[in-house]
């Protein structure tokens, strides 16, 4: 049983989660994932790790309330504790060798690339950083990116905050006036994270993703999270979950992100009644 | 003419609608009935079959006696899970195979399965537990609580070891929880091996991943001995087009989310896809289960489709008998070449083989037929072509060799190329069945025992 020890709101539906979990903690890595299970008898669902702290034992997840689990989960307070928390699993972040980094987070994806953003402020190699969101409210940890950023973007859909667009157009509109990326690191919804591999293609830049697929054990056990990259089959779980943007066939990983779409809405209506 | 006496079975058109188990078993008077047909030989054949050499002749002659408690010591001296082997073993290939009445003549073999079976469950009904020896001062971490696993574990903590088992899933049993069905194996029936060894002070630490959450070398340093029985758990693939339309899964992950997740269960959490129109690809014992647990979820139709004849086929007898009852079809000589739809898998193109010369497994070997291609209308494909070794363990412990396969290399004891660090089981064989897996882990078990009482 693993305690959550604090529950911050960070936009509507989107909850912070610092959960103790000293086992995970020790041997977490940005970029790797857990998976937790809300209650007895409940699903297993992927999420990657936000951040980590080992001398605390945490871990900080980001969750966002989609389905059946999260659902719960936003149900549960301070002091209540998850019936099952696995990890870390899958492979850290690997941005070493890169000298100019774009980090690009959309959604809740910008959570993801904080770590990062944090990490290579600590080796002097501090990235360019730009989120977006649909409007102003769904933006977050803009302070701490902002803090941990060479430059700091923001685009809203909406144009309530930032720039009104994509985070694309901040992207293409930085390359174009010489910013020199080698690398971009893409996390966020897929269409997102797509849109940006197909910008990045036409400049020839490195572009990593994240992919959140559909998960059962998390450990290479079932292939339920397969994804087509390079033309090869690979399992997010454990060659993942980040892979070469260029490389992967998003359209397929669309599709079976959206196997389950029909059983998930049935179970929300359940729930919110 | 067949003289076996059979057990009780759930009727074939009920038990295709439910998840409770398909064999009842024997009652006490046809277990006694069964046992006074071993004729008890003093050189008994049926034991050479048996990957335990299980006393058999002396635990039935206990049978025959009602003397079931002692039966049941008989069985423990070698097994520590009769009531699963008996259920799950692929007896018609092992001890039964060798037992001197298994021909017309004598009536058939003695069902040996069914009565180890009965006893096992008269044991855990009784709820046995083993008593706690004296401790030994030393520790031993297990990885993996699939068969080999809590076998190994048992050995070891009734030879004294204070042992720690490390469970990836948040349920131990490894296979047995997330691989065999219900009706053919009951949880409860886990859950009570698995009590056993709590009795021993045993300690299951779950959700934890040893290569991930836990590095191999921590255990070497932190434990006196090491026993990696982490099984065969990554699916094989056709590797053909269209496999990862929505509706195509391996049987590992088919069979988790319906076993494990319980989505058979009416409002479960996790949810399983519920075809109308199944193909299984494969005819092992995982095929059955994958074929027979999509007919209770509710299909109209289940086809396996194996590359293959019915004769070559590696399910044990008794599920393949089971299925066809149930109405599973077979197209035998026949595998998929290409999955077609547009979202869900829609239609399979299905190739003809023929059998050639024998391979290297002794089996004849398929051969395409040009041409032959055929289309099948289906809405859901389970592949289930066997499993390979995890490489989480090896990717995280480079000292620690393997084979091409990715399969544990070990000397005879059981050992592994790294001292006081032991293997057996899927992990070192690849996929094979319950009881040798078994076997392994107590094999283990007592070598390790055996290299600490040289040492003192």
């Amino acid at each position: 049983m693993n305690k959550i020890l604090k529950i911050r709101e960070l936009a509507p539906d989107v909850k912070e989660y610092v959960i103790s979990a000293p086992d995970v903690a020790k041997n977490a890595q940005a970029g790797q994932f857990v998976i937790v299970i809300v209650e007895k008898g409940g699903e297993r669902v992927p999420f990657t790790i936000c951040d980590y702290d080992r001398d605390k034992g945490t871990i900080t997840l980001l969750v966002q309330t989609v389905g059946y689990s999260t659902h719960k989960m936003a149900q549960l307070k301070e002091g209540d504790s998850l019936s099952g928390f696995t990890g870390p699993l899958g492979n850290p972040t690997d941005l070493d060798g890169y000298k100019k980094i774009a980090l690009v987070g959309g959604g809740i994806g910008t959570a993801v690339i904080y770590p990062q953003a944090k990490k290579l402020k600590s080796e002097n190699r501090t990235a360019d950083v730009i989120i977006g969101a649909r409007n102003s409210g769904l933006l977050m940890y803009e302070k701490e990116l902002s803090e941990n950023s060479a430059s700091f973007y923001e685009a809203t859909d909406d144009g309530s905050k930032g720039e009104k667009g994509f985070v694309t157009d901040i992207l293409k509109r930085l390359i174009e006036e010489g910013k020199n990326y080698d690398c971009v690191f893409a996390v966020g919804p897929m269409p997102m994270m797509r849109a940006v591999c197909n910008l990045t293609k036409n400049y020839g830049i490195k572009t990593v993703v994240s992919m959140n697929m559909l998960m059962v054990d998390g450990t290479g056990m079932c292939g339920c999270c397969r994804l087509t990259v390079g033309g090869k089959v690979k399992y997010a779980c454990v060659d993942g979950p980040e892979f070469d943007g260029h490389q992967i066939d998003f359209e397929e990983a669309m599709n079976r992100i959206s196997a389950y779409k029909e059983h998930e809405s049935e179970h929300r209506c359940k729930i919110r009644g | 003419m067949d003289l076996r006496n059979k057990t009780q079975e759930q009727p074939a058109k009920v038990r295709a609608t439910n998840f409770k188990e398909v064999s009842l078993g024997f009652d006490k008077e046809t277990a006694k009935k069964e046992a006074l047909r071993c004729l008890g030989c003093k050189n008994p054949p049926c034991r050479k079959g048996c990957p335990v050499g299980i006393d058999i002749p002396g635990f039935i002659n206990f049978v025959k006696s009602d003397d079931l408690d002692k039966a049941a010591e008989v069985l423990f001296i070698y097994s520590n899970l009769p009531a699963v082997c008996g259920r799950v073993c692929p007896q018609e290939n092992q001890c039964e195979k060798y037992c001197v009445r298994n021909n017309e003549k004598m009536g058939g073999s003695v069902s040996i399965g069914a009565l180890e079976r009965y006893v096992g469950d008269y044991a855990v009904s009784k709820n046995i537990l083993p008593k706690k020896p004296e401790p030994n001062g030393l520790k031993a971490a297990v990885i993996g609580s699939g068969p080999s696993g809590l076998t190994a574990a048992y050995y070891l903590a009734m030879g004294g070891f204070k042992v720690t088992v490390f469970e990836a899933l948040h349920e131990a049993g490894g296979v047995l929880v997330y691989g065999i069905p219900e009706f053919r194996l009951p949880k409860s029936l886990v859950k009570s091996e698995i009590d056993k060894l709590y009795a021993l002070d045993v300690e299951i630490k779950l959700n934890t991943v040893i290569g991930k959450t836990m590095a191999v070398e921590e255990l070497i340093e932190n434990f006196d001995a090491v026993f990696i029985g982490t099984g065969a758990g990554l699916p094989m693939f056709l590797n053909i087009e269209g496999e990862n339309l929505n509706g195509v899964f391996s049987a590992n992950e088919f069979l988790t989310r319906v076993n494990l997740m319980k989505a058979y269960e009416k409002d479960s959490p996790t949810p399983v896809k519920k075809g109308e129109n199944v193909i299984v690809v494969g005819a092992g014992n995982v095929a059955m289960d994958a074929a027979r647990t999509a007919l209770r979820l509710g299909a109209k139709s289940v086809t396996v489709v194996y590359r293959r004849s019915e004769k070559e086929m590696p399910a044990r007898k008794e599920e393949v008998v089971h299925a066809k009852e149930e109405g599973i079809k077979f197209e035998f000589l026949a595998s998929p070449v290409k999955l077609l739809g547009d979202k869900n898998v829609e239609k399979a193109v299905i190739q003809r083989f023929s059998l050639g010369e024998p391979d290297a497994s002794g089996r004849r070997r398929p051969v395409p037929i040009e041409g032959s291609e055929y289309t099948i209308d289906c809405d859901e494909v389970i592949i289930a072509l066997g499993t390979s070794p995890n490489p989480l363990i090896k990717n995280s412990c480079k000292r620690l060799s393997v084979t091409e396969k990715g399969t544990i290399i070990v000397n005879d004891d059981l050992k592994t190329s790294i001292d006081k660090v032991y293997a057996g089981g899927d992990a070192v064989t690849g996929a094979a069945t319950v009881i040798l897996a078994m076997g392994a882990g107590k094999k283990a078990a007592e070598s390790i025992i055996e290299y600490f009482k040289k040492g003192k």
